[in-house]
């Protein structure tokens, strides 16, 4: 997984309230068995008509925000079916990071999970910001992860702060491997089940 | 009762928030492993308990010419991957051609395999339903299932709690399935997020472990992290005898150990709701998500009742894609399809209620109606009972059992514009077929509008039999 420390771009604005990952991956799109391909075929049904043309309307088809790192979006992210998909597919197109006012449960872990970083921020500066990458394609935000910061976000100049738990920001920072930490613990895993042993077939512990 | 489970799974607490805990069973399908077992191979890790770890097929999985080859290549590559993985690694996996196989949330608790007080994962998000039997069971992604198989435990942290209190008596005809849909439309589809639900009240005392199984699974669709019912009597008395469930001396002590898990009658969540269900209709949803919904006397709520002009945007635009008017009667709703199936509604009993319901009876000729069983063994079950012999005499297709028009990853999919009465989960935009138009129902609202075209009131059916 590559670390994610800081990150300048310009602003995808897609104002809309619980975007569930069917819409964002579609489920046609979830029998390959590799992790990578799938940007092509992010937000797919809005993204293109029944005939397979880009839909002009949609968002994410203005080529003024075709190089945009961030995804700016409404309230209850990611909700629905737990497929990761959805996460690759972000990543593939080229979002490192998701702003919302929330996110559902399972696809924030995802986010973190494949180097993506979610942040929540009320709703007081997401309308607003929403309001500005639309007038403004080319506004362009700084979000420092270290600091947890984003510059430039509000007209003041001064710098916004936003909340994330240490040790996912931990895990974004250097990019970790999950698996290799919990490894370290091998022996408790061990003694967990060697304890668990004597109530084999009647109870997990 | 949550807090006792997470307790007694901790491996160990890495700060006051994130825990690893061990996982007791890992349930795994075509779809959301093969990424998994890719990244333990270039890894070089292994499968740690493939004895705690079960596979079956059911998202991509045909319903129908099981004897022959798949028409779908990429589908069927998805299937003898997952075999080849299961093969490679020792996992015990029911395939289309096992007496086993089904929905892994169906097939799960029918083998005596979800137990009480057990942590249970699976890379699906309904995996709530194995809550019904006080087990703290959750929805993964594709990272977290590789974590599992590396190292039989999740990281997790720790969720809030949150008490649903279903006061009052259900009125007759009503369902669990419109108990949740009901308490979605009040609380919201995030209105559960970051908790863990536990449904309390008098009315959960009384209902099947089937029930039980309907009401969790939909916790995800008000945005749980899972949704949890404490054992009791009719938990332990489904578990007698299925083929996991300790036997004869083990099960009375299990029992004894499973009766301790309920929650203390001083315990303390983070969120109470009491939620009346006195005045349930049968529901039906009209949206694109699972909380746009109206009881069957109701009509399409006017664009006003929602608000600010912004609040009134993802109505008309749900409205828009359902090809529905405000203020049209829901009973006045022409309907295409029917889809009787899914881990929310296609276990024997509610395969029962849909044959009351059908029996003497045909399929309205604007319909196309089909009933795909959870699980093989339902399937058996159900022709065992006559139950297959009755629907398809009314006219509905019997399929094999699968995930099917739930989410229709195989052949089983809607038409561009074709409206479907399903007693699935989710009724989001395309989830049934690009363009579809999904209405959640109960299995019993389901039958009865396959018999009269259009959604109607079940608690005035007149029952033939």
């Amino acid at each position: 997984m590559k670390p994610f420390k800081k990150l300048t771009s310009t602003i995808l604005p897609l104002d809309r309230s619980d975007i569930d990952t069917d819409q964002i991956i579609p489920k046609q799109f979830l029998k390959r068995i590799t992790k990578s391909g799938y940007g092509e075929f992010l937000f797919y049904n809005w993204r293109y008509s029944s005939k397979g043309n880009p839909n002009l309307s949609f968002e994410l088809n203005d080529l003024k925000y075709k190089d945009s790192q961030i995804l700016l979006t409404g309230n209850n992210f990611g909700s629905g079916s737990s497929r990761e998909h959805a996460a690759w597919a972000l990543l593939d197109y080229g979002f490192k990071c998701i702003i919302a006012p929330s996110f559902a449960d399972i696809f924030y872990n995802n986010c973190f999970e494949n180097g993506i970083l979610p942040i929540s921020l009320p709703n007081k500066i997401i309308e607003p910001l929403m309001l500005k990458c639309i007038n403004k394609p080319t506004f362009k935000i700084t979000i420092n992860l270290l600091d947890q910061t984003i510059s430039n976000i509000s007209s003041s100049k001064s710098l916004i702060k936003f909340e994330i738990d240490s040790a996912r920001k931990n895990t974004l920072l250097k990019g970790i491997d999950n698996i290799g930490e919990t490894l370290h613990y091998e022996s408790k895993i061990k003694a967990f089940e060697d304890k668990q042993g004597k109530y084999k077939g009647i109870l997990p512990f | 009762m949550f807090d006792k489970i997470w307790d007694s799974h901790v491996v160990h607490k890495i700060s006051e928030k994130e825990f690893i805990l061990y996982v007791d069973l890992h349930l795994i399908h075509e779809v959301t492993s093969p990424q998994a077992f890719d990244g333990i191979r270039l890894a070089k890790r292994t499968v740690r308990r493939p004895d705690l770890t079960l596979a079956t097929t059911d998202h991509n999985t045909p319903t129908i010419n099981r004897n022959q080859p798949l028409k779908d290549k990429i589908a069927e590559l998805q299937l003898k991957t997952l075999a080849k993985n299961c093969k490679d690694f020792g996992i015990t996996l029911y395939d289309m051609k096992s007496p086993f196989q089904g929905i892994v949330h169906v097939i799960a608790p029918e083998q005596g395999l979800t137990h009480p007080g057990k942590i249970i994962v699976c890379g699906d998000s309904h995996t709530s339903t194995h809550g019904a039997f006080g087990t703290f069971a959750i929805g993964i992604g594709t990272s977290e299932v590789e974590h599992v198989f590396a190292t039989q435990t999740i990281r997790q942290f720790k969720p809030k709690t949150m008490q649903i209190n279903l006061t009052g008596s259900l009125p007759s005809g009503i369902s669990s399935k419109d108990c949740i849909l009901w308490i979605i439309s009040q609380i919201g589809i995030s209105g559960a997020r970051e908790h863990v639900v536990e449904y309390t009240g008098n009315c959960i005392e009384s209902f099947s472990m089937e029930s039980r199984m309907t009401l969790c699974n939909m916790s995800i669709e008000a945005g749980a992290r899972a949704g949890m019912i404490a054992p009791d009597n009719i938990t332990f008395e489904y578990l007698k005898n299925r083929k996991h469930s300790p036997n004869h001396q083990s099960f009375e002590k299990a029992v004894k150990i499973w009766s301790t898990l309920k929650s203390d009658p001083n315990a303390k969540y983070d969120k109470v709701v009491d939620i009346s269900v006195e005045n349930i209709e049968p529901m039906v949803t009209w949206g694109t998500n699972p909380g746009m919904s109206t009881p069957i006397s109701g009509k399409i709520p006017e664009l006003a009742s929602f608000g600010s002009e912004a609040e009134q945007l993802p109505i008309k635009r749900a409205l828009q894609y359902m090809n529905l008017e405000a203020e049209q009667p829901i009973s006045e709703i022409n309907i295409d399809r029917v889809f009787i199936g899914s881990c929310t509604n296609s276990r024997i009993e509610d395969l029962r209620i849909v044959r009351d319901i059908v029996a003497g009876y045909a399929v309205n000729k604007t319909v196309q109606a089909m009933v795909v069983p959870g699980s093989t063994s339902v399937k058996k079950q159900a022709e065992n009972e006559g139950i297959d012999k009755v629907i398809k005499d009314a006219g509905f297709e019997w399929r094999d059992a699968g995930c099917s028009m739930c989410l229709g990853m195989n052949e089983d999919v809607l038409k561009p514009y074709e409206r479907c009465a399903s007693t699935s989960n989710r009724n989001f935009e395309g989830r049934q077929g690009h363009n579809g138009r999904t209405h959640l129902v109960s299995p019993a609202m389901a039958a009865a509008s396959a018999i009269k075209g259009h959604f109607t009131d079940i608690r005035s059916w007149k029952f033939k039999t």
